[in-house]
């Protein structure tokens, strides 16, 4: 049986611990680091990074759209920006955001030391910094990505595309996806076995929730984009005829790859966000979430409803009638399970105590703006109403209202709310108040106007248009608004930077909130826990309060696993202890790997087979190191007090 | 309290099948590949039933070379199934690499045959929207049969150099990817060679 440890052994612990589980020091340690809080905190870094990039892009377009007839930008200019601007956002920035925030809590929030994979992890980062400066190496050249973001063909097909443009876009995406495969994976992977006894799956956070799903949707979606886009490589570089009408192609053939995989991909940019709503925002309403159970199971009908809808793209493509009908329905039905968490989430504040602090904002901030992205997406599933609308700026309302509305906000929410257990300092209240308000103001007015700007009927993808249709004056509204927004991504930075360095000093659990992760100091030591926490409920820090039953949480329990980088693992359901698991150490295998990769795809960029051959020896041998079986000892141990 | 009980009792290091980490990693792997798979059929059934010819153009294909090399392949399974089980319950190392040797070398000669067959096409790869998904569906599950074939070799050398300890999952881990990739197989084979016959 399990018991409390005795505090002056706790020291002792922690001193061994430490020198078990830090990460060796300097440059070694950098390119080597396997912990996930680290590799979580580079991917918050580098996705807040292609933002800011992606959003400087769409600024650039705001000012050439300001006004009719404007020539600020060139036609081939804008259509690189705006397709760099939908590449950088929802593959660079949206999904690995979410990376950032459930590699860095999930361990934490699970009860565990670390990921089930720990190079695995680091592989996936090293591969998604790789591959998104493979998508701009040609940006400054002029030859970026040019064909939007879904890319369709024959559009993008060599004839009408010939530079390198369109190839950087293929096997860039190509190259991401294996990022997505191997981090959905390890996500998998670890919410099977590495959490906390008691831990079981009736008790695992929303976020947990959220992101196991994306990442088993991952595992079944991105196979189709990375297969549509060696399918274009091969049409573009050898001439074969997979979409090229004139040989017995098919162009539709694209869009259904496409968007088989781009629909679950939407879901897979919202549920781990709607998951760091659905943990923080009861926080900040003095309660547990109303209808856990229901949210839960609302998560993964989404995504599963959400494999079945992806023809409402493609309702303009004279598709058969009933085909239509189906997509249509599917697509409505969806709305069900949304409903029920904006349901939830209202619950949660109507019957808490609200305290208004900025995360709050952010959090209820959100949920009027899913609505509203919600309707519109309900509008849009009509296959009537959708072949007015479509391609035109009322789908750009609604695409930025699902995707700021669903992920950014929740996303600054949610660093605001955890930015203290990052980096054991508080985000200054007030700056964050103003940050919300500059930001909420600026996102609608750059985004409501677009759908009456679409219903009027501006077409989207357009560099510029002429006066006298009465798109100008919105537009104008449009551009101001977009600048308001940024200047609140500003003043988020601002207290970024002025908090890493001067903001109060935040303590374990600044909130008071419920969940595993604010029971340990803020930063968290690189070990996580001293010892494996034992799990008796869904909110281990507020038992004595809530007081559903008589059994407690035990956290500062005797199961150390002390005699190496070790952890439990747990059986999938009811989290019973049944093995334990030994992590790998610091190692260079992930960040060779990603180069020795970066040189294949950088090879079949230029179609030069040496390069290819190469990089792809380097891999296997990288491979082989990586899987080569070490030497072991016993097979069997007790967990309690190694 | 917490039901830990299990806790005070011993408990392997690592665990086996699943119990282990990399068996569910493993089976995530799998998973995604067999989607891959799904869409390169889904592929050959759209192109085949949007295509206003025959489909496949010159007919079905012949099966004179085909045929016998499934056989050579599927019966590779058996051949490693019998040295992994001699393997985990007698130690028998021997058994063992001989059962790698022999489903290396079946392994090999399904790729040959798989090569000559390709040089026999009447079309190249930029025929047809056929050609083009013939030779990308056969060819990415040969990529497949070359990455089983390097595993195949490293466990042969890791087995002679006694790495193959019982904490280890990597020879249940190479079999399952091998006894994947011939699975595969019947479904491409299937879809190329039998299911334009009953049309």
């Amino acid at each position: 049986m399990a018991m409390p440890l005795a505090e002056d052994l706790r020291a002792r612990e922690r001193i061994k611990l430490q020198e078990i589980w830090e990460t060796a020091p300097g440059i070694y340690g950098w390119f080597a680091t396997v912990d996930h809080k680290r590799i979580g905190v580079r991917y918050l870094c580098t996705a807040f990074f292609f933002l800011l990039l992606g959003g400087c892009e769409a600024l650039m377009m705001r000012l050439q759209l300001a006004q009719p007839n404007l020539r600020l930008l060139s036609p081939d200019a804008y259509n690189q920006l705006f397709s760099m601007h939908g590449i950088t956002m929802i593959f660079l920035y949206a999904l690995p955001m979410l990376s950032g925030f459930s590699n860095f809590l999930w361990p934490l929030l699970l009860g565990s030391r670390d990921m089930a994979f720990p190079r695995l992890n680091a592989l996936s980062y090293w591969i998604y910094l790789c591959a998104g400066i493979f998508l701009y190496v040609s940006f400054p050249l002029g030859q970026a990505p040019n064909g939007g973001w879904f890319n369709y063909v024959p559009m993008t097909a060599k004839p009408y595309d010939p530079g390198l443009n369109i190839d950087v876009f293929t096997l860039g995406i190509i190259f991401l996806g294996i990022s997505t495969v191997v981090g959905s994976a390890n996500f998998i992977v670890t919410v099977l076995r590495c959490r906390a006894p008691g831990m079981s799956i009736n008790r695992l956070p929303i976020l947990v929730w959220g992101t196991l799903t994306a990442s088993t949707a991952n595992l079944f979606a991105v196979p189709a984009v990375s297969l549509a886009c060696f399918m274009l490589w091969l049409d573009r570089n050898f001439g074969t005829n997979f979409f090229a009408v004139s040989g017995g192609g098919q162009p539709l053939l694209w869009q259904h790859l496409f968007w088989v995989f781009g629909h679950p991909w939407v879901y897979a940019l919202v549920l781990p966000a709607m998951g760091i709503v659905s943990d923080a925002l009861p926080v900040f309403c003095r309660r547990p979430l109303v209808g856990y159970t229901l949210v839960a199971i609302s998560t993964v009908s989404t995504m599963l409803v959400g494999f079945g809808v992806w023809v409402h793209h493609m309702f303009a493509t004279g598709l058969p009638a009933l085909s239509l009908s189906f997509f249509s329905a599917a697509s409505f039905v969806i709305a069900i399970p949304s409903a029920i968490g904006v349901f939830c989430w209202i619950a949660t504040i109507w019957t808490g105590r609200p305290r208004f602090d900025s995360p709050f904002l952010f959090f209820a901030g959100f949920v009027l703006l899913f609505v509203i992205g919600g309707v519109s997406g309900f509008m849009t599933a009509s296959v009537a109403l959708d072949w007015q609308l479509t391609d035109t700026y009322f789908i750009v309302a609604h695409i930025h209202y699902v995707l700021l509305g669903m992920n950014v906000f929740p996303v600054v929410g949610g660093i605001h709310f955890w930015f203290p257990k990052f980096t054991g300092r508080m985000l200054d209240e007030r700056l964050g108040k103003w940050t919300f308000w500059v930001m909420f103001v600026g996102f609608n007015l750059a985004f409501f106007p677009m759908h009456i700007l679409g219903l009027i009927g501006m077409p989207r993808r357009v560099y510029t248009y002429p006066g006298g249709l009465g798109f100008g004056g919105y537009n104008l509204v449009i551009s101001i608004g977009a600048f308001i927004f940024a200047t609140g991504v500003l003043l988020l930075l601002v207290n970024v930077a002025r908090s890493l360095r001067s903001g109060a000093a935040a303590g374990p659990n600044p909130w008071d909130a419920p969940t595993l992760e604010w029971s340990v100091p803020s930063p968290p030591p690189p070990y996580n826990f001293v010892s494996i926490p034992i799990i008796a409920s869904r909110h281990p820090l507020w038992e004595d309060r809530l007081n559903e039953t008589d059994e407690r949480s035990i956290l500062g329990s005797d199961v150390l696993l002390d005699e190496g980088k070790e952890t439990l693992a747990v059986t999938a359901l009811d989290a019973e202890p049944d093995a334990i698991m030994t992590m790998p150490g610091d190692s260079l295998l992930p960040v060779i790997l990603a180069l020795g990769m970066s040189v294949v795809f950088g090879g079949m960029l230029v179609v030069n087979w040496w390069a290819v051959s190469v990089g792809a020896v380097g891999v296997a041998i990288t491979l082989l190191a990586w899987f080569t079986p070490r030497v072991s000892g016993g097979a069997e141990r007790q967990a309690i007090n190694g | 309290m917490a039901d830990v009980a299990a806790t005070a009792t011993n408990l392997p290091l690592e665990g086996k099948g699943l119990r282990s980490a990399s068996w569910w990693g493993m089976l995530c792997l799998i998973a995604t590949e067999a989607f891959l798979f799904v869409y390169l059929i889904f592929s050959y059934a759209y192109l085949g039933a949007q295509s206003p010819g025959r489909w496949p153009p010159t007919g079905p294909p012949s099966m004179l070379l085909a045929g016998p090399d499934t056989i050579v392949l599927l019966a590779s399974s058996f051949v490693l199934l019998w040295g992994v089980r001699a393997f985990d319950r007698r130690r028998a190392g021997g058994v063992l690499r001989i059962a790698l040797a022999i489903t290396f070398f079946m392994g090999v000669v399904f790729v040959a045959v798989q090569g000559l067959e390709w040089r026999n096409k009447p079309f190249g790869f930029d025929a047809s929207s056929y050609s083009a998904i013939y030779f990308t569906m056969t060819g990415i599950h040969m990529v497949h049969v070359a990455v089983g074939l390097v595993i195949l070799a490293a466990l042969f050398v890791w087995s002679l150099l006694g790495r193959l300890g019982s904490r280890h999952q990597h020879l249940m881990l190479g079999a399952l990817y091998w006894h994947f990739v011939d699975a595969v197989w019947i479904v491409v084979f299937t879809t190329i060679y039998l299911v334009p016959r009953l049309s």
